[in-house]
């Protein structure tokens, strides 16, 4: 044989060899078997095959706990609680974990292999998440770079409470080898299950909002899985002070409607903040005036930072924190106490958080959902 | 060639103390400076960097001496070692995952990165140079780890004892003192070379 054969066949030999053996030990050594992952004290029982991620094999069966980076252990989302002993935390856990949450045995469903019978805990609403076909019934512009996407269930329905998000399944497309999730909140009303609305503002470079914006059509098929979070108001008395900025409009539109339409938590005073820099970026303003002048407790402040002489605006003007600040000070009645609702921007959110606590409010009656 | 008339303690203990792997050839230091600032990882990485060497110098040496040298290509040695430390990593991380997980938690990251440390490449390259037989290729690449493993807890220690020291200028913090300390570990290791030498 040439000698220049040799030395590639050799190499080509070797590596198939090792290929070889590590495949066939992959198949001995990953093969744990069938599985009982018990939940929540038994209440349900799972019969899985091990070796894969806890995240992946609860959702092959159909339970979705959130996780927003798909399992790469990058988001730290999909927090549960593993009652079994699975050995210490990984390195790959730490940066998630808080010494109460490591004392807790709460665990990254990424990150724990299910390689012997497992007992954990789920928060009960995780049982009510599904994985959705929707169709696109329409798209519209409220913005240069806000659209509403209303997607009807196809005879399914959703059941959630007003606040909360799915995440939307965005397939490989153009330049985009594999599928994402991203969470959007919705903004459409619980007593609509059939429906669910988003709003998605278009961030340069975004994947998911590209697509949104620039690849999703009427008449589509795509995939949503939900309702998750926490984000949602709370049954107490205290006034609500909400405030959001650009597509952060969307879980105070179903909020809103919600309470209007229901008449729920009738002892709730509701201000309801939103602010953007030019008319250009202001939406749904009339809809929002006039369910303020029909709805005594409702209190709605547009206002702009950024407002052009040209567009004769009449609202609010100033930065978003700063009209929050004059309000707290002055108008907003403070006797049944204050509770705060943000959603937007880490950034606006935290200078948010300042102002708040600047006028008195405490950290733990604020709730924010943050999408960066 | 034959194998140099050297007896398997003293080629052991030579590997651990005079041709220290680290602080005489210094192979492997990227691991070592950036992991020794943690005891306990030390502790893991130091039995991974053991058992992968020593595995793999015994079936480097098989590899070595009824493929490579009968087909006489050692020329693609180089490449070949690789390919055989990558798969022998593999399947060490399977075999572990599988029957010592407890095991496999104290290793954790750190057995695939060990595929591309140097040291357990540099082993195997000494041990086809000097042509050592079977035996002696797995004593020199199980000493060879286990000196590994001795210098990475020195400087664990020592490490930890400078974390609690003030006294270090702003400038030497972290990595420079280390580069330092670990330059005195070596003179101190000069110390054991009049007792064997093996290279």
């Amino acid at each position: 044989m040439s000698p220049i054969l040799v030395g590639p066949l050799a190499v080509a030999g070797l590596s198939t060899v090792l290929a070889f053996i590590i495949a066939i030990l992959d198949k001995f050594l990953n093969n744990y078997g069938q599985l009982k992952i018990s939940i929540n004290g038994g209440k349900k029982e799972l019969v899985v095959k091990g070796g894969s991620p806890l995240l992946g094999t609860l959702a092959a069966e159909g339970i979705f706990v959130p996780s927003a980076c798909g399992g790469r252990g990058t988001c730290g989302a999909c927090k549960c609680k593993v009652v079994t002993d699975v050995g210490p935390h990984l390195p790959t856990e730490m940066p998630y974990m808080s010494p109460k949450d490591i004392e807790g045995n709460i665990r990254l469903a990424c990150q724990v292999k299910v390689r012997k019978d497992l007992e954990i805990e789920l928060p009960e609403e995780l049982f009510s998440i599904k994985k959705f076909k929707a169709r696109v019934e329409h798209i519209k512009d409220l913005t240069y770079d806000i659209k509403e996407v209303l997607l009807s269930l196809e005879g399914q329905t959703i059941e959630f409470q007003a606040g909360q998000y799915v995440q939307l399944v965005v397939p490989p497309y153009g330049d985009i080898p594999e599928s994402v999730q991203r969470a959007y909140s919705m903004s459409s009303r619980p007593s609509d299950g059939a429906h669910v609305e988003l709003l998605v503002r278009l961030v340069p470079g975004g994947i998911a909002t590209t697509w949104v914006h620039k690849f999703l059509k009427e008449g589509d098929t795509i995939e949503v899985v939900g309702p998750f979070g926490e984000f949602g108001i709370h049954d107490t008395a205290a006034s609500m002070i909400c405030v959001a900025g650009g597509s952060g409009m969307a879980p105070f539109k179903s909020m809103l409607n919600h309470m209007k339409e229901t008449g729920a938590f009738p002892q709730k005073e509701i201000w309801y903040f939103f602010g953007a820099r030019t008319t250009k970026d202001m939406f749904y303003l009339d809809e929002l005036s006039k369910l303020a002048e029909t709805w005594p407790r409702f209190h709605f402040v547009a206002a702009l930072s950024e407002p052009k002489p040209e567009e004769n605006w009449k609202g609010d003007v100033g930065l978003i924190t700063d009209v929050l600040d004059r309000y707290l000070q002055g108008k907003v009645d403070r006797k049944k106490g204050l509770e705060g609702y943000l959603c937007g921007s880490p950034g606006m959110i935290n200078a948010c958080i300042n102002v708040m606590k600047k006028n008195g409010m405490t950290e733990d009656k604020i709730y924010f959902d943050k999408f960066s | 060639m034959n194998a140099p008339n050297v007896g398997i303690i003293s080629l052991f203990i030579a590997s651990i103390l005079t041709s220290n792997i680290l602080l005489a050839n210094f192979l492997g230091t990227c691991s070592f400076i950036s992991i020794s600032k943690d005891f306990k990882s030390s502790m893991g990485l130091g039995i991974a960097v053991t058992m992968v060497i020593g595995i793999c110098s015994a079936v480097c040496w098989v590899v070595l001496f009824y493929i490579i040298m009968p087909l006489g290509i050692e020329y693609l040695s180089f490449i070949i070692f690789i390919i055989v430390i990558a798969g022998v990593v593999q399947m060490l991380e399977m075999i572990i995952d599988r029957f010592s997980p407890s095991l496999y938690l104290a290793l954790g990251i750190f057995l695939p990165l060990i595929t591309v440390n140097c040291a357990v490449l540099g082993v195997i390259l000494f041990m086809q140079i000097r042509y050592y037989n079977f035996i002696q290729a797995v004593v020199f690449g199980f000493g060879s780890g286990a000196g590994w493993w001795l210098s990475i807890m020195l400087l664990a220690s020592i490490r930890r004892k400078l974390d609690n020291n003030n006294a270090i200028p702003a400038g030497l913090k972290g990595t420079g003192i280390t580069l330092i300390t670990i330059g005195f570990m070596a003179m101190a290791f000069i110390g054991f070379s009049g007792m064997i030498a093996i290279q």
